[in-house]
């Protein structure tokens, strides 16, 4: 019965969230925009070889997904923060982790999955291979989920501040390095005809380690945070 | 008795006392063997036969690397401490490390790229170690920004806290993915400090200054505790008191 009850709450809180977004198309389209402006001005800054554009497309495509991931996580929580709900859920009988994970989740579907879904295009844009392509898919699949994860536990830590933003993306870059590494030499591993299990394993497993404990890291903060 | 004796000494009044009278007791030694390790590694120690006297900046660079990190862990425990048994003096301790360990990592780097200059001939390598040095002043300044953007002090303690505890777990992350990337970009560098077995004459000099600096970090660290101590309690009675003592 009470296991239920906390899959409701689960499906209902993520069903919100995904409602709210439809609502608010022009906020959905915005990190995506920015996606794909960020990766248009390389070419434009560097010049249009393309020898050098496929050596430097893996790099740019990811820097500027971590870019936009960092724009947008902020929202996870700022809405329900000042609407006051988010204070509601901590109240609730439910284990905070798991509805903050339902958060997550559904700001993964709201901004993670359309980045995902438009990269082929940009690998286009700057001249990557099929194959190569194929791989910043699945490095996107992979590394988006963690890019919000590790993101949120910034969010929920600077949530209460009035001029959160700066201190958010000095907080969480860092913690993104790991990732970016793994995923663009992955890319470039693709690009060169090289083996690339060893590194998609490592990014797996950078999502499980971020999918076990950033809830409850997120948690914490945000208790900190309300208190 | 024992869970007497660690609630009296978590008590900011008998902390702030104690503090007091060990300060000295390890600012003198501090002092002592930083003139012995400067004394031994600047002049008794031999020049080096490949890359003669500019090694010895090693005697300061090395130990501020090792302090680097070890005042990380050290701000990450104590916070965690703080966290689960919420007592108020580790967290104190947890913040007035971050200051300090920004330090011995920005002077890691300055003495570092010094002696990379003549070494490799380039102040900056985007050497593996480099690297993850870079990224931990970052891990610290993002710590320090926490901290001050936080009116309150007990919720800013807190924060660090957590954000410690995740740095920590993100630390040795960190380190092997950029060992990695430098590897896989360049293959394996000549730039990379080959360790030879160290002589006993630089060896000494070596860990008298490790030691020098573990108890500079001590005793500042208990410096700036007492002062957040103070401004912590500062409407108590037993901190009115000394006010109007001194």
């Amino acid at each position: 019965m009470k296991s239920d009850s906390l899959t409701r709450a689960f499906m209902i809180l993520i069903r919100r969230d995904l409602m709210l977004a439809v609502r608010h198309r022009a906020e959905m389209a915005n990190p995506l925009l920015f996606f794909i402006l960020v990766t248009s001005l390389f070419p434009l800054a560097i010049g249009a070889n393309p020898n050098l554009l496929q050596a430097i497309a893996p790099g740019v495509i990811w820097v500027a997904a971590l870019l936009a991931a960092l724009l947008s996580i902020e929202n996870v929580f700022r809405s329900d923060f000042e609407d006051g709900s988010l204070e509601q859920y901590l109240l609730s009988s439910h284990p905070v982790s798991i509805l903050v994970l339902a958060k997550i989740i559904a700001h993964w579907l709201i901004t993670g999955l359309p980045l995902l879904l438009i990269s082929p295009l940009l690998g286009i844009l700057l001249g990557l291979h099929a194959d190569a392509i194929k791989v910043l898919f699945i490095t996107l699949l992979l590394g988006t989920p963690v890019l919000s994860l590790i993101g949120a536990v910034g969010v929920a830590l600077t949530v209460g501040l009035r001029k959160g933003g700066m201190i958010l993306s000095l907080l969480v870059l860092p913690l993104y390095i790991p990732l970016l590494i793994f995923a663009s030499s992955a890319v470039d591993s693709a690009a060169a005809g090289l083996p690339v299990t060893a590194h998609l394993s490592l990014i797996t497993a950078l999502l499980v380690l971020s999918l076990s404990l950033s809830p409850f890291a997120t948690a914490a903060a945000l208790r900190v945070s309300l208190s | 008795m024992f869970n007497n004796f660690f609630h009296r000494m978590a008590s900011p009044r008998h902390f702030y006392g104690l503090a007091g009278t060990l300060i000295p007791w390890l600012a003198i030694p501090c002092l002592l063997l930083t003139l012995a390790g400067l004394y031994y590694g600047l002049v008794k120690a031999p020049p080096d036969y490949q890359q003669g006297d500019s090694y010895r900046i090693m005697f300061i660079h090395v130990p501020a690397a090792w302090m680097s990190m070890f005042i990380y862990v050290v701000m990450a425990g104590a916070g965690a401490i703080g966290l689960i048994w919420r007592i108020k003096l580790a967290e104190v301790v947890a913040i007035s490390s971050a200051p300090i360990g920004a330090s011995f990592t920005f002077l890691a780097l300055v003495t570092g790229s010094i002696w990379g200059k003549p070494m490799w001939g380039t102040w900056w390598v985007w050497d593996a170690r480099l690297t993850s040095e870079l990224i931990l002043l970052f891990l610290y300044l993002g710590v320090i920004a926490l901290h001050n953007a936080i009116d309150d002090r007990r919720t800013a303690a807190r924060a660090v806290a957590i954000l410690a505890l995740v740095g920590v777990v993100n630390i040795p992350i960190i380190h092997y993915s950029v060992e990695w990337w430098n590897t896989l970009h360049q293959g394996p560098t000549v730039t990379k400090f080959d360790k030879p077995s160290i002589h006993l004459s630089m060896l000494i000099p070596l860990l008298l200054m490790a030691v020098a600096f573990k108890l500079y970090y001590a005793f500042v660290v208990l410096m700036r505790a007492r002062c957040e101590v103070l401004e912590r309690e500062r409407n108590t009675g037993w901190v009115k008191e000394l006010a109007e003592k001194t």
